[in-house]
């Protein structure tokens, strides 16, 4: 931003770094795009670029339940434990932005040791859990974790959020006699969409990028996620070198999420520094 | 500004006496009551989630429970967490959690400050580079991983092939190294994007100033923006390190933690999942947990980083 007149060797300069940092972030992607349009046969050069090109390995991976269900489970398992933890973290960070009552510390402390709890440690006794009341390889056996591990993530960020929201329009409604309920609905929530649109691109982020506890508590596609079913499509082949599917599967799953990124660019950056930097 | 940052759980209970009166308005009883029931639903699912089955865990840590023999449950006090910590395997997983969590967030840490530095000061196209480096933040970690497997493999990978046909996925230290590769492509996006936000903080005038004085770039990076910047990026290091010392999806990918690659988190899930042992299984997890309590403890006690988020109420 700094208005510095800039000589043409410091524009060359910041070019080369440009590409540099951009080269370094999309091609292990173009190399994954690039697997997943070989031949079988092109599969085994270590080439770059595809010598023949085919769309054999699409049509592969989407004619077999083994990954359309998974996506499907994927799509829905992750709307709605987005969902639901949107609707209980704004519930929660309206509280902790807006009102005064004893245990926010509390709150905020023990949202914070779930942000960084070790998944492994939880995955033994739920898996054990899960198998006595019958969640084991259920949809609600992954959404009620993935929601408990997207509340820490929407409390902060909302939390961020809500506390840019004017005081004064809240008060207002206060005083021409609504209800503090009737102000978080009426007032407060309109004015937050935008921060709760954003919480919910980085829940959905994270439940459709969770790997471990979608292997664990999941033995079928009947709730198999599509993380933990490109690890099947390994097996799943017998005479044929798995690659190909598997870098299909790979770019079909990471496809949306970058169109996602490019779209929402901004909202994500904004969400990822808004609870965790400053104060 | 992020001076308020070190204030930390100190100032809530200081002014919890100052605002308890005798008795409760209507009005704060009420607002206390909203707060309570607006926050009830969001803890009750992160207590069940979490803190029961850690207790749980405890407890089947203290039996001897596996799922081939049902019928052999038994209480055995400590002697799953005796059998854990004399096995070479847990120590082994241990050192090469801690060398990839090492190795990983100190390279991750300078390449983000890197990247934050390029995005905070390139004279243009600086959407196109945020843009491209959300890329490998965004992207599926075991889809990303499939890739650096197949990049690696000898006779179908480029970057095999780049070294001379190299397999490093089958010596340890080479595999280690492709996945500590894997894991600072992963996650440097995220580091340089809280780096950049402390960065902003940084006032320009001081730089400019420190300029005038005849400071070099060096100095005033060292000098100026580091200090100011402690506080993110301690926090970015907090969070970096926990995320990487559960460190899972991309040995499970690329190693399956075979040739001695296994970090603690495949160890804990092996002795779920292959030996179906939950007494065992579930020793390690508490061994993990208290491992990461502990590195949470060092980071804020030690280094003083603001927990995030605990000076929320400061509005």
């Amino acid at each position: 931003m700094a208005a510095v007149a800039t000589t043409p060797r410091q524009k060359t300069g910041w070019g080369v770094t440009n590409v540099v940092v951009i080269a370094l972030a999309l091609i292990p992607v173009l190399w994954m795009v690039s697997l997943s349009f070989k031949t079988p046969t092109a599969i085994l050069d270590p080439s770059f670029v595809p010598a023949q090109w085919t769309w054999s390995n699409y049509q592969n991976i989407l004619s077999t339940t083994t990954f359309t269900r998974p996506l499907l489970n994927s799509i829905g398992i992750g709307l709605i434990a987005t969902f639901i933890s949107v609707v209980l973290a704004s519930m929660a960070a309206y509280a902790v932005a807006r009102l005064r009552f004893p245990g926010k510390t509390l709150l905020i402390g023990m949202a914070l040791l779930i942000a960084m709890f070790p998944i492994i440690a939880l995955v033994t006794p739920l898996f054990s859990i899960e198998r006595a009341l019958g969640l084991f390889n259920t949809w609600i056996g992954l959404i009620i974790p993935y929601v408990a591990f997207g509340l820490p993530l929407g409390i902060y960020t909302l939390s961020a959020f809500f506390r840019e929201i004017p005081w004064e329009l809240e008060k207002a409604a206060k005083v021409d006699g609504a209800t503090p309920f009737q102000a978080f609905v009426r007032v407060i929530a309109p004015l937050a969409a935008p921060g709760m649109v954003t919480t919910a691109i980085l829940v959905f982020l994270a439940c459709w990028n969770e790997f471990l506890m979608a292997l664990s508590f999941t033995s079928t596609t009947a709730a198999r996620t599509a993380p933990a079913s490109l690890a099947y499509l390994s097996g799943s082949s017998q005479f044929t070198i798995p690659t190909g599917p598997i870098a299909a599967a790979a770019v079909v799953i990471t496809i949306p999420i970058i169109i996602f990124v490019l779209f929402f660019q901004r909202r994500i950056v904004a969400g990822l520094t808004s609870g965790a930097v400053k104060g | 500004m992020s001076t308020n940052t070190q204030t930390t759980t100190v100032g809530a209970p200081a002014e919890a006496p100052a605002r308890r009166k005798p008795q409760l308005s209507e009005g704060a009883r009420a607002e206390r009551n909203l707060g309570w029931l607006l926050c009830a639903p969001a803890v009750i699912v992160m207590i069940a989630v979490t803190a029961y089955p850690v207790g749980y865990a405890i407890w089947l840590s203290l039996q001897r429970y596996n799922l081939e023999l049902p019928n052999a449950v038994k209480f055995v006090g400590f002697s799953n967490y005796a059998a854990v910590l004399s096995s070479p395997y847990w120590w082994q997983a241990l050192w090469v959690t801690v060398l990839i969590t090492v190795v990983s967030v100190s390279i991750t840490l300078v390449l983000g400050m890197l990247l934050a530095l390029v995005m905070h000061r390139t004279l243009f196209g600086r959407g196109t580079v945020r843009t491209a480096s959300l890329v490998p933040y965004g992207i599926v970690t075991v889809a990303a991983a499939y890739g650096w497997l197949y990049a690696w493999t000898p006779g179908q990978g480029y970057l095999s092939a780049l070294f001379n046909y190299s397999a490093p996925l089958t010596s340890q230290y080479k595999a280690i190294a492709v996945i500590i590769l894997a894991e600072i492509w992963k996650t440097t996006p995220f580091m340089g994007l809280l780096l950049l936000a402390g960065l902003s903080l940084v006032p320009e005038d001081l730089q400019k100033a420190a300029k005038v004085d005849g400071a070099t770039a060096w100095q005033r990076f060292f000098r100026i923006t580091v200090p100011l910047m402690k506080p993110a990026i301690l926090v970015a290091l907090l969070f970096r390190t926990l995320d990487s010392f559960r460190i899972f999806d991309n040995i499970f990918i690329l190693t399956q933690g075979n040739n001695g690659t296994e970090s603690v988190s495949i160890l804990g899930w092996d002795n779920l999942f292959k030996a179906l042992n939950l007494g065992i299984g579930s020793a390690i997890s508490i061994l993990i947990f208290i491992c990461v309590v502990i590195i949470a403890f060092v980071f804020i006690k030690g280094f003083g980083t603001a927990a995030p988020g605990t000076d929320i109420d400061k509005r």
